[in-house]
C-alpha cells in the first residue's frame, strides 16, 4: 500500500508560507497532518495535548471528530482507514488516553489497519516522575503498535510524523504512534515538508521474486486440483490488486476462498465464489482447502482460524505464498514456493508470465474439480431451520441483504455468532466494503468503525451489524453519532446471549451456561430516544421487511433491536483441533465433538 | 510436472531456509543485529524474544558507528530451523533495525566472550589456578595475598572449560559479557 498525495501546502493560520518556516510543535503537528493530505482525525482533548487543540482550534483545513471514549477514536480511524484506503488518523491526551487507546491499537496492529495516533505526555523534564496522567506510552504501547516515536525534540517532530505516516502505510500497513510531551508542543522550531524527511531506510520490496513466480505459474498450468485462497492482503494492496486477482480468476477458471479479512476482493457473486473459509467457513470451501492439490495464498496469514489441526491441513498439497511481511512466510505453516512482495505487483507479473506463456490451465482436471465442488456446494451448508414465529439471525440477514443489495453499502460488524453469520449471508462485491475486527476479536469494534466509515462516506448507507452484547461495549458513542451526524444503522440481532460464548459452552462444557447471558437489558428503543434518534423493536418475522425498509430510510442513526431465536448455533462450524474435513454442519452433530484436545484451544 | 513433485524449499534465490520442513532438533545460532543508536530499540528486540517465547543466551548491546548512530546487538539464541528463520524474519521488520546477519549460517565466524573470574584461596589452591592461567593465557588484574581477578578472553566453551576448573580452586564469582562475533574473511 502506498500513501497518495501529500496535499496541498497550505499556511498556517499565523505563519507566512515562504522559506523556512518556523513554528511551535502543536502547529507542527496540524501542518504535517495537512501535508499529509488529513482530512479528519478522531480525538479526545486533555491536559497534555491542549496546545494542540488550541492550534487546531485555529485553523479549519481538518475536522476533528470528538469521541466519548479513546477506544471509540481508535476504532472509529480503523473503520475510517479499511473504508477510504487512507491512514486514520488519532490525537488523545496522555496517561489514560493512551492506554485507553491500546486495545484499539493492537486490534490494527492484527488486521493490519494503517493508523497514526498522537498521544500526549507530561513536559519532558517531568517524565520518570510519575507526574499526573503520566504513563510509559511507548513502552506500553512498543508491542501493540508497527513502531512509536517519543519525540523529545521540537526540531525533531515534523520529520518524525512525516516517517510516521510513511511506516504506517507502506510495508505491511499497521498503527504507529508518536507521543510528544507538553514542553515539545510549546517550543518553537523550524518546519519540515514531507518531501525532505528521511524515509529510505524503511523501503520493503514490492516486486517479487521473478524465479519464484515462474514456478507459481508452472504449478498452476499443471494443477489438477486448485484454490485461491486469499486475504485482507489483496484489500490492503490496493484496488488495483482486487482487479487483478478478478481477472486472473476469471481468466484461469481456478474455486476462489478468503479469509474474513479478505471479503469483497472477488464479488461473492461471482460464479467461482466458494465462500468464506474456516472455522465458520463453508463447506465447499474448507473441503477445498482439504482436497487441493495447489493452494495459492494470496495476502492471508495461516491463521490459526483458517487451518483447524496444523498436521492435517491441506495434506496433499503445493503451497504457494504471496505475503509482503517475510515473518508471515513459513510461520505456520511450510509452504513450497513463498514469494516475498506485495500483492498486487506480485499478480501483475504472474499474470503477465501466465499469459505469455499461453494461458495454460489443466482443462479436464479443472471440469472434474469443479464436479467434486458442485457436490459440496449441494449439501447446502449455510442451510437453516426457519420459523414462522421467531426470528432467526440468519433469517434477518438475509433479508438485510436482499433489501440492501446494490444500494452503496458498507458493512461493520461487532465479534461473535452475529459476526460469522453476517460474513456468511451478506455478499460483498467491491473491496473496503466490510470492516470486522479479525485478528484481535474485539468486542466494541463495530458501533465505532460504522461512525468512522460514515464520517469517510457521509451519503453511503452504513450498518453495524451487532450482537446486544458487544454493542453495549462502546455504546456511549452513539453520542458521537448523534453530534457528528453519521447515520450509522446499529442492526442488533439481540439474543439476550453472549452468543458465542454460550454456543462453546453448550459444545465443550456440558451446556452450564456460565455467566452468558445479558441480564438488565436496556430498552434499546428508549435508549436511542434518549441518546435523540430512532429506535426500532421488531420480533415478529413478519414485520422484518418493513422494520428495516424504515431503518434504512430514516435520516439519521438508527438502533434497531431485532429480538432473534436465544439458542441458534452458528455452523458449520470446524470445531477446535479439528482438521477442515471434520466440520460440524448442524446441531445433530454436535455430541462429543471436542475432545480434551480441542477443548484447550481459544 | 504435478504441482505434487515439486520439491520442498524455494527457489535458489530465496532467503528463505530450506532445510528439513519437519525438523525439530534444537540449533544454537548467533546472530548481528545492526540497528538505528535510538532510545528503546534495545527494548524491541528484547520485548520480541519475550513476547513471542524464543530463547537468549546471550546478549551484547553497544555503539559500533557513532558517526551513523548505529549499534550493533549480537544475540545468541537456540530454537528448531523453523524457529529460527522466523526470529530473523521478526528481527528484520523491527523499523529501527537495518540489518540481520546469521553468524552460524552465513559463513565461518570468530566468535569471542570477554569474562572475569574472582579465584580467592591459599598455598597450593591457589599456585595451581595461576599455573593454569597462564595455560589457559589469562590475565591477573587484580590480586590479593587470598585472592586473583583473572580476565580471560576466548569463546564462550573455552571459558567454561576454565570456569570449571577454578570451582573447586576457589572461584567466587564469575563476569561474562556474552558474546562479540564477526564474519570471517573480508
Amino acid at each position: 500500500m502506498t500513501q497518495g498525495k501529500t496535499g496541498a501546502m497550505a499556511s498556517t493560520g499565523t505563519l507566512g508560507n515562504t522559506g523556512a518556516r518556523t513554528m511551535t510543535g502543536a502547529e507542527m503537528v496540524v501542518q504535517a497532518m495537512k501535508d499529509q493530505g488529513v482530512e479528519v482525525i478522531f480525538g479526545y482533548p486533555g491536559g497534555a495535548v491542549l496546545p494542540i487543540y488550541d492550534a487546531i482550534f485555529q485553523q479549519n483545513d481538518i475536522r476533528h471528530v470528538m469521541v466519548r471514549h479513546e477506544q471509540g477514536a481508535v476504532h472509529m480511524a480503523e473503520g475510517y482507514a479499511r473504508s477510504t484506503g487512507k491512514p486514520g488518523v488519532v490525537l488523545v491526551t496522555s496517561g489514560p488516553g493512551a492506554t485507553n487507546a491500546v486495545t484499539g491499537l493492537t486490534d490494527a496492529l492484527m488486521d493490519s489497519i494503517p493508523l497514526v495516533v498522537f498521544t500526549g505526555q507530561v513536559p519532558t523534564f517531568m517524565i520518570g516522575t510519575d507526574g499526573f496522567q503520566e504513563a510509559d506510552t511507548v513502552g506500553i504501547t512498543r508491542p501493540c503498535t508497527k513502531h512509536n516515536w517519543l519525540v523529545k525534540d521540537t526540531a525533531n517532530l515534523s520529520e518524525v510524523i512525516h516517517q510516521a505516516f510513511h511506516v504506517a502505510t507502506h510495508g505491511r500497513p499497521g498503527p504507529v504512534l508518536i507521543d510528544i510531551p507538553k514542553d515539545v508542543q510549546f517550543a518553537t522550531a523550524e518546519y519540515m515538508p514531507p518531501q525532505k524527511a528521511k524515509v529510505s531506510h524503511y523501503q520493503p520490496k514490492l516486486k517479487g521474486d521473478i524465479e519464484a513466480i515462474t514456478r507459481m505459474v508452472e504449478m498452476m498450468e499443471t494443477a489438477e486440483r486448485p484454490v485461491f485462497y486469499t486475504g485482507g492482503g489483496v484489500i490492503n494492496s490496493g484496488p488495483a490488486a482486487s482487479q487483478l486477482l478478478r481477472e486472473f480468476v476469471e481468466a484461469t477458471g481456478f474455486p476462489i476462498t478468503s479469509t474474513l479479512m479478505g471479503l469483497g476482493c472477488y464479488p461473492a457473486s461471482g460464479d467461482k465464489w466458494l465462500g468464506m473459509l474456516g472455522m465458520h467457513g463453508t463447506y465447499e470451501a474448507n473441503l477445498c482447502m482439504h482436497g487441493c492439490d495447489l493452494m495459492l495464498n494470496i495476502g492471508a496469514r495461516f491463521d490459526d482460524r483458517i487451518t483447524g489441526r496444523i498436521a492435517d491441513f491441506s495434506p496433499n498439497s503445493a503451497k504457494v505464498h504471496v505475503d509482503i511481511d517475510a515473518s508471515s512466510l513459513n510461520k505456520v505453516i511450510r509452504v513450497d514456493v513463498p514469494i516475498l512482495g506485495d500483492v498486487g505487483h506480485v499478480l501483475e507479473d504472474a499474470l503477465r508470465l501466465w499469459k505469455a506463456r499461453g494461458r495454460k490451465v489443466n482443462k479436464p482436471a479443472l471440469a472434474k474439480w469443479w464436479k467434486q465442488i458442485a457436490e459440496w456446494r449441494a449439501i447446502n451448508c449455510l442451510d437453516y431451520k426457519n420459523s414462522a414465529t421467531v426470528i432467526k439471525p440468519q433469517y434477518a440477514l438475509q433479508r438485510l441483504e436482499a433489501l440492501t443489495k446494490g444500494m452503496d453499502r458498507y458493512i461493520t460488524t461487532e465479534v461473535g455468532q452475529h459476526q460469522m453469520w453476517a460474513a456468511q449471508f451478506l455478499g460483498f462485491e467491491d473491496p473496503n466494503r466490510w470492516m470486522t475486527s479479525g485478528g484481535l476479536g474485539t468486542m466494541g469494534y463495530g458501533l465505532p468503525a460504522s461512525i468512522g466509515v460514515q464520517i469517510a462516506h457521509p451519503d453511503a448507507l452504513v450498518i453495524n451489524v451487532a450482537g446486544e452484547a458487544s454493542w453495549l461495549m462502546n455504546m456511549q458513542e452513539m453520542s458521537t453519532a448523534m453530534q457528528f451526524r453519521a447515520p450509522a444503522k446499529q442492526f442488533i440481532l439481540n439474543n439476550e446471549r453472549l452468543g458465542m460464548v454460550r454456543q462453546w459452552q453448550q459444545l465443550l462444557h456440558g451446556e452450564r451456561y456460565s455467566q452468558s447471558w445479558s441480564e438488565s437489558l436496556p430498552d434499546f428503543v428508549k435508549l436511542a430516544e434518549a441518546f435523540g434518534c430512532k429506535g426500532i423493536k421488531v420480533s415478529d418475522p413478519k414485520d422484518l421487511d418493513d422494520a428495516i425498509m424504515e431503518m434504512i430510510r430514516y435520516d439519521g442513526p438508527v438502533i434497531f433491536d431485532c429480538l432473534v431465536e436465544k439458542h441458534e448455533n452458528c455452523f458449520p462450524m470446524i470445531p477446535s483441533g479439528k482438521p477442515h474435513n471434520e466440520m460440524l454442519l448442524g446441531d445433530a452433530d454436535t455430541k462429543g465433538a471436542i475432545g480434551a484436545k480441542g477443548a484447550v484451544l481459544v | 510436472m504435478s504441482p505434487l513433485n515439486i520439491q520442498q524449499g524455494s527457489t535458489s534465490h530465496s532467503a528463505y531456509d530450506l532445510r528439513d520442513p519437519n525438523g525439530d532438533v534444537i540449533e544454537q545460532h548467533t546472530l548481528a543485529v545492526l540497528v538505528d543508536n535510538e532510545s528503546g530499540v534495545l527494548a524491541r528486540v528484547i520485548g520480541l524474544f519475550s513476547g513471542r517465547g524464543y530463547n537468549i543466551d546471550s546478549l551484547t548491546v553497544a555503539e559500533v558507528d557513532h558517526e551513523g548512530k548505529r549499534s550493533r546487538i549480537t544475540i545468541v539464541t537456540r530454537g528448531t530451523p523453523q524457529v529460527i528463520v522466523q526470529i530473523k524474519a521478526q528481527l528484520g521488520r523491527i523499523v529501527p533495525v537495518h540489518e540481520v546477519h546469521d553468524l552460524t549460517v552465513e559463513g565461518p565466524s570468530v566468535q569471542r566472550e570477554l569474562a572475569l573470574f574472582k579465584v580467592a584461596g591459599k598455598g597450593d589452591a591457589r599456585i595451581e589456578a595461576l599455573r593454569l592461567a597462564e595455560i589457559f593465557r589469562a590475565n591477573v588484574v587484580d590480586s590479593t595475598l587470598e585472592s586473583f581477578v583473572f580476565e580471560m578472553t576466548g569463546t564462550p566453551e573455552k571459558i567454561d572449560a576454565f570456569a570449571d576448573l577454578m570451582r573447586p580452586l576457589g572461584l567466587r564469582e564469575i563476569a561474562r559479557t556474552g558474546v562479540a562475533a564477526l564474519s570471517r574473511g573480508a
